[in-house]
């Protein structure tokens, strides 16, 4: 990445980097592994977060460092889904209306432990981008409305509005799979 | 109270789940759902799934490499050099005389006391050690740079071992004090969660007894000389797969 030589922080700078914003490394990683769905593309995208962050960390004055980051690497994802997505063009690929091979239905009630997870997982990276985020960061990241928000930079009104429909949609996906009561 | 249509409260569970209405909006939904059997069994539709996702959806933790790479982003720590430069050993004798001196009237006298205390003190400094961004002097996931680190800092060799494929990434050590004497910290990771594991010489074994404060759970026991206490925020069992592991423990 041509981007990653950054100015070192100074040594007070760095501690407070530290405390606010290298804390939520952890949440930032599994959020892009939810939203670009391949283990190095969301290292990249961390990184890159990370390059973001620290160069406009002088006017971070937010309350919320977790927040933040979590936006800034929300974008960096987005970036490159969407770089991802111009590759692909020209095999008319388009993520809004791909949809991978179905997990197999299974009729069966007693899924064991490891499919179940197995279909809960795909059954996710099968919904649209804008209702992956909301329920990675409400479900796995237990960020409040407000905080969504903020990441995504839609109202809270709206994050409302999404969840309940990703909710519904997801719920019916794993009824249809057998996968939940 | 206004009645609430099922449309409105449909469009309303969703937020009623995640305790983001506002109390008359959530009090309105509530009375509802007492007298409404269809949209009850509706929230419980979603109170399960909620439940599945969370029991089945992995949180990614960071993987080293990029840890790692992330730390050189931000270039060079400046930790406090004098500890590299001052000797422990007298000082950790004495400690450790004054310890067992200490320890022992409060065993022969109180020992379920003297455990609580020491157990607030390992608590705090694992507390301590996520807020103050000091959690590893050392930081490697390798236990050969680790455990070296410690020669000249502490008067003993505490047993280092990677976990990683067990699930316990080693993430780093640190030099800490628990009840006036150094003590080696090592530090794993479990998921998100993080484990400081408290090590000193102790002769004796002792099977691990565990303690609960403030939402942490911590294992106290001795085995192979050392005295260990490792706490964490994790689930009891999962700790105790930990102390297993580490052979600290029988299985």
């Amino acid at each position: 990445m041509a981007e990653s030589t950054t100015k070192a922080l100074a040594p007070r700078e760095r501690e407070r980097f530290e405390r606010l914003v290298l804390v939520h490394l952890d949440s930032a990683y599994n959020l892009a592994r939810h939203l670009v769905r391949d283990p190095d593309d969301a290292e990249d995208a961390v990184q890159e977060a990370f390059v973001r962050a620290l160069r406009h960390f002088g006017g971070f004055r937010g309350e919320s460092g977790r927040a933040w980051l979590l936006a800034i690497t929300r974008n960096t994802c987005w970036n490159q889904l969407e770089k991802r997505r111009a590759r692909l063009a020209q095999t008319e690929f388009d993520e809004t209306l791909h949809t991978p091979e179905p997990a197999t239905p299974s009729p069966e009630a007693d899924l064991d432990r490891a499919m179940a997870a197995d279909v809960v997982r795909r059954s996710l990276d099968e919904l649209p981008l804008v209702f992956r985020e909301v329920l990675v960061l409400r479900e796995l990241e237990d960020l409040s409305y407000r905080e969504i928000a903020e990441v995504t930079g839609v109202p809270a009104g709206t994050v409302m509005s999404r969840l309940a429909r990703a909710r519904a949609h997801l719920a019916e996906v794993l009824q249809a799979k057998g996968c939940v009561a | 109270m206004t009645e609430l249509s099922h449309r409105e409260v449909r469009e309303r569970l969703s937020a009623h789940l995640d305790e983001e209405l506002d109390p008359v909006a959530s009090a309105e939904v509530a009375a509802h759902l007492r007298a409404c059997a269809e949209c009850a069994g509706e929230a419980a539709r979603l109170g399960s799934l909620r439940t599945t996702l969370r029991g089945h959806l992995e949180a990614h933790a960071a993987p080293d490499p990029l840890r790692a790479r992330i730390e050189v982003l931000l270039g060079p720590t400046h930790r406090p050099e004098h500890r590299r430069s001052f000797s422990w050993k007298p000082a950790a004798w004495a400690g450790a005389v004054a310890f067992a001196t200490i320890v022992g009237f409060l065993l022969a006298r109180a020992p379920i006391d003297a455990e609580q205390a020491l157990a607030q003190e390992v608590v705090s400094s694992h507390v301590r050690s996520l807020m103050a961004s000091h959690l590893t002097d050392v930081t490697s996931t390798d236990q050969h740079t680790v455990k070296p680190w410690f020669d000249g800092k502490i008067d003993f060799a505490p047993p280092v071992q990677d976990l990683a494929p067990q699930g316990f990434p080693l993430l780093g050590g640190r030099l800490d004090y628990l009840d006036g004497h150094p003590v080696a910290a090592l530090v794993y990771g479990r998921r998100k969660h993080v484990i400081n594991l408290f090590v000193w010489p102790r002769s004796g074994d002792r099977d691990p007894h565990q303690i609960t404060l403030q939402g942490y759970h911590a294992l106290h026991g001795a085995r192979n000389g050392m005295e260990y206490w490792a706490v964490s925020d994790l689930q009891a069992s999962e700790l105790q797969s930990f102390v297993q592991e580490l052979g600290l423990a029988s299985k």
